[in-house]
């Protein structure tokens, strides 16, 4: 019983669902029906489910401000890329083998490898800097986000300014939301056992955590690794929907609009900022009708939701799968 | 007796101020010691050096004859020393139970895998801890609020379950930063029982800061004075209390007529 049933009940739903939203209009099922431009907000949805909840364990989970989720995304969405895309011809002969499960097997390996660059960039951003706290830490994220940016945009091998077209559209929505369970169980899980107890430790109180014998920075780095490894994914997941990426899609306003979601749902509640994720990605679609007031709508909602819960929609409430008498 | 931890001439400077002036100091296997001193003597940074919140700028301090001076405060944690915290540092946001789990985290060996593909492993391991934790607070009386948030807990109850989480990171010193500070002298009376009773059932070795005279003479088997720094006197409680420098240290010197 548990958490790993359940997760395996999610990802087949998750599989399921996409049988029924396939988008080919000749499928029987009336659900089919669904319309691109539906289908695509719901995929989007999940993308940014990914990124909030992975962001989560960073800032919610672990307490530290990280402003750089948006760099991580786009080494996902390049990387991923680059063996669909630029590498994709010679990338599709070699897996050959795999007879017409090429396309989808190839598709899985770019996920991966999107993932697992960003990871790496993640470990390579976090082992520096999170030995800074609070402001400091939030800027030097920032720059990294910035510097990742600015590094794919003079980078002609990918298309520079210009970005990269052509990448096959092979996220589907049960892929992502397959993607959005594995990372809200992996988030719930670590976070929910004793292991994880050592991220809460480390945001309450430091020094505290330390003199139980956690060690922060291991704790801090882990936690960076994983929210880069999701962040890869939803990138290379995005940049397989939209077919087309450039730095400009990437910036740091991306990364803000991460943290709003994340702070938006509750910082530390998985559950929360999974909803946030969907429901703001919603919303933004519902005030395009209000065009140039849509970002003054936008921010108003915060302003109203901070003031009257500033612990965010379900903060302090509703972990995943918290015991009776789990946290407060 | 075998010396569990062992100062030799351990200073510390922060820019011009020696906090800890070349300071010889030892805790025996199971021995329960005081370490009082006026405001500012250097108690609480002696504890952070021990601790390894501090690097000690000369002099050593060895931890079961392992140098420790140098080692990050998870480390040395790790070796068998944990300590409270003088102005409470609980893991706030947690329960009771949660802050006495997070401590066990130092001896699980199911770690980041094992949190993620939840075998039987894992599952037992989480039960025993769950299981060792509740006991702790039963031992302490603070199982009834196991799942209460710990900010709920009354001062005193705070203070128990900061003795009860450096437990569950199975110390052989336990470090008490003036476990009495804001307490009344019923409360001070129970705690008092308490640290005795913790020092035998877990048999540890006990240190203890502690500004309140009533609390040190009566349960220390023998006292170190700092001030300024510098040990002036080291015995027994009886020794110290006759101790012309403590005295003079505590009440200012007595001026005598040449």
């Amino acid at each position: 019983m548990g958490a790993r049933s359940g997760f395996l009940a999610a990802v087949l739903a998750a599989f399921v669902i996409s049988g029924l939203f396939t988008g080919h209009p000749e499928a029987a099922w009336p659900l089919a029906q669904l319309d691109d431009y539906l289908l695509n907000i719901l995929i989007l949805a999940g993308i940014n489910v990914v990124l909030a909840t992975s962001l989560n364990i960073v800032n919610g989970h672990t307490g530290q401000f990280s402003l750089g989720h948006a760099g991580f995304m786009a080494v996902g969405a390049y990387g991923s890329a680059a063996l669909t895309q630029i590498n994709g011809k010679a990338c599709l002969a070699a897996l050959s083998f795999l007879g017409p499960c090429a396309q989808g097997g190839l598709f899985v390996c770019a996920l991966l490898f999107g993932a697992a660059l960003a990871a790496l960039a993640g470990l390579a951003v976090g082992l520096p800097s999170l030995r800074l706290r609070g402001d400091y830490l939030a800027i030097v994220t920032l720059g990294f986000g910035e510097i990742i940016r600015v590094v794919f945009q003079n980078t002609e091998a990918v298309g520079g300014a210009r970005g990269l077209t052509g990448i096959p559209p092979q996220t589907t929505l049960g892929w992502t939301w397959a993607v959005a369970a594995l990372c809200i169980y992996c988030v719930s899980a670590l976070v929910n056992s004793t292991y994880g107890r050592g991220f809460l430790a480390v945001r309450d109180d430091e020094i505290a955590a330390e003199a139980m014998g956690i060690n922060p920075t291991r704790y801090k780095v882990t936690a960076f690794v994983v929210g880069a490894f999701f962040a890869g994914l939803a990138g290379a997941l995005y940049a397989h929907l939209i077919g087309y990426i450039s730095p400009e899609g990437f910036t740091f306003l991306k990364s803000v609009d991460v943290v709003v979601m994340v702070i938006l749902g509750g910082m530390g509640s998985t559950v929360g900022v999974a909803f946030a994720a969907v429901g703001l990605t919603v919303l933004n679609e519902l005030l395009r009708q209000a065009e140039q007031y849509r970002m003054v709508a936008f921010s108003l909602l915060l302003i109203v939701l901070m003031i009257t819960r500033p612990q965010g929609l379900l903060g302090g409430m509703g972990r995943f799968f918290s015991r009776k008498g789990g946290n407060p | 007796m075998n010396r569990l931890l062992e100062l030799e001439k351990v200073t510390v400077r922060f820019g011009g101020l020696v906090a800890v002036s070349e300071v010889d100091f030892h805790v025996a296997d199971g021995e329960l010691v005081g370490l009082i001193g006026p405001n500012g003597a250097g108690k609480t940074t002696l504890f952070n050096l021990i601790t390894g919140v501090y690097t000690p700028t000369s002099g050593s301090i060895r931890f079961l004859g392992q140098e420790v001076g140098h080692m990050s405060s998870s480390d040395i944690t790790g070796m068998g020393v944990a300590r409270t915290f003088q102005n409470i540092r609980l893991f706030s946001s947690l329960s009771v139970l949660d802050n006495v789990v997070a401590a066990f985290n130092l001896h699980l060996k199911s770690g980041f895998l094992g949190a993620l593909w939840r075998g039987n492993a894992f599952r037992s391991e989480e039960q025993s801890i769950r299981e060792e934790a509740v006991r702790l607070l039963e031992i302490f009386g603070l199982a009834e609020t196991a799942h209460a948030p710990c900010r709920s807990l009354s001062y005193g109850d705070q203070r128990r379950l900061e003795i009860v989480r450096a437990l569950a990171t199975r110390p052989r010193l336990l470090l008490l930063d003036e476990p009495a500070a804001g307490m009344n002298p019923t409360e001070k009376v129970e705690l008092m029982r308490l640290i005795q009773f913790t020092q035998e059932r877990f048999g540890l070795a006990v240190l203890l800061v502690e500004h309140d005279m009533k609390v040190v003479m009566g349960i220390c088997q023998r006292i170190a004075v700092l001030e300024y720094g510098r040990k002036i006197a080291e015995g027994t409680p009886a020794e110290i209390q006759r101790d012309k420098r403590v005295i003079a240290a505590y009440l200012g010197e007595e001026v005598t007529d040449a």
